[in-house]
């Protein structure tokens, strides 16, 4: 016994050492192989709120630009609206009978030089924001809803070697899911598109039918240039991203009604 | 006295990792460089000191950095490591100096501390871009991450050090 304590305190430091370190390697291995640690994100309201802070002085050196780029978009909903007859609404007022719901919010922390980036927004619980709901800007697709606290939440960016989302061509029927190899942060991977698809450069590719998370035919981007090796069926393909990574601030985060329902369905299937 | 020193020390913690977070981690120079300042806390931490109190301080700023930059724990292992390696480093940098009761920092030359902070760099963006990519395939690609911002972050360090460096110290 006397022996075991004096070898305890001999290497204290050496023991401390590898338990802390310990600690920190079961954090990261076990943020690779599910969702990001529950306590351990930058949706806390301490996080939060210094980034929040930051994010308000720092947009107001873009706003000029951010009026434009809504400017556009209302420009673009507005010939939509005029040029299909649909009339608008009297008042704004909650359709229970519509599938997709649409909340707004920023984005406070944006990141895009590491392997598994996150984006940080300010909407929470508080705004209905639960996990698992698809973000978007008006540009194209932004991420999924990883985690939530009161006020902000975590959004799993497409540039995520974790992320895997179903998209397709536009104008073709085929699948293939989006993924990222982390060299570009403004290309992002097609995969497990068949050989037997003619695809040509320039092609739109949007995102499939069969997620429950987006509605279809959301923009991600066009096609870069593709590959494909004799010895295998699927292309490889690079796609060069609508919405320019670098520089989001507006976001819409969609929430599906149906997903209860469709995800009960699933669980009694498996 | 004592006090003073403790409240320099914990100023310089929140200021470090308030300026990585809100400064250096949204630099992205050419996409993907991200200097990390924050390594000058070890630079800066008393020479001798209970190592045990090191170890712990140092864990708490690597998950602070974690925490704001959702990076999970890789920053902690980083930070932890070499601070586990520092007076290793040191020995191998001042030689026998350190080995001496009154050695002080500013007793050595411009070359050895260049040296100290440069080792101190390699080996926390060894370990940070190995976890952070975590496959052994892209052995080259870790290396050349490690090289590139590697020099960025030794460069940034030196220019801070040289503005916060007191002369009656």
């Amino acid at each position: 016994m006397q022996q075991i304590i004096n070898f305890l305190i001999k290497n204290k430091n050496g023991l401390l050492y590898v338990f802390l370190l310990l600690i920190a390697l079961g954090f990261t291995v076990q943020a690779n192989s599910y969702h990001q640690s529950k306590f351990l994100n930058s949706s806390s309201w301490l996080t939060g709120n210094i980034y929040q802070t930051s994010t308000n002085i720092s947009t107001y050196f873009s706003l000029q630009k951010e009026n434009n780029t809504l400017l556009e978009e209302n420009k673009r909903l507005r010939n939509l609206l005029f040029n299909k007859n649909i009339v608008a609404p009297d008042s704004i007022k909650t359709d229970s009978s519509s599938t997709y719901n649409i909340v707004t919010a920023n984005v406070i922390k944006n990141s895009y030089s590491l392997s598994k980036n996150y984006i940080t927004i300010n909407a929470g619980k508080n705004q209905n924001i639960k996990e698992d709901m698809g973000v978007i800007t008006s540009n194209g697709i932004l991420g999924i809803v990883d985690h939530t606290s009161n006020n902000f939440s975590l959004v799993q960016s497409i540039l995520n070697t974790k992320s895997t989302i179903n998209a397709k061509l536009k104008n073709e029927a085929y699948f293939g899911s989006l993924t990222w190899d982390t060299k570009d942060f403004n290309t992002a991977q097609l995969t497990d598109i068949p050989r037997l698809v003619k695809l040509k450069i320039g092609d739109t590719v949007v995102t499939g039918a069969s997620s429950s998370i987006f509605p279809k035919d959301i923009p991600i981007g066009v096609i870069k240039d593709y590959s494909l090796k004799k010895s295998e069926n699927v292309y490889h393909i690079n796609i060069s991203l609508f919405q320019d990574m670098a520089n989001i601030k507006n976001v819409y985060i969609i929430k599906n009604k149906d997903i209860v329902e469709i995800k009960e369905l699933e669980k009694k299937i498996k | 006295m004592l006090n003073n020193k403790f409240t320099i020390h914990i100023i310089r913690f929140f200021f470090l990792v308030l300026a990585q977070v809100l400064v250096f981690n949204n630099l992205n120079f050419l996409g993907f460089i991200n200097p990390m300042v924050y390594i000058l806390f070890f630079y800066w931490y008393p020479v001798k000191e209970n190592k045990s109190i090191l170890f712990i301080v140092s864990f708490l700023f690597g998950l602070t950095i974690d925490f704001f930059s959702d990076t999970m724990a890789i920053h902690t292992a980083s930070c932890l490591t070499i601070a586990y390696l520092r007076s290793g480093i040191m020995r191998f940098c001042f030689g026998v100096n350190y080995d001496f009761q009154n050695f002080k920092m500013t007793s050595t030359t411009t070359l050895q501390q260049v040296t100290f902070i440069a080792l101190l760099i390699l080996f926390h963006h060894l370990i940070f871009f190995s976890l952070e990519i975590f496959s052994f395939s892209n052995l080259l690609l870790i290396l050349k991450k490690v090289l590139i911002v590697g020099s960025a972050t030794l460069l940034l360090c030196l220019l801070i050090k040289s503005l916060f460096s007191t002369q009656n110290k």
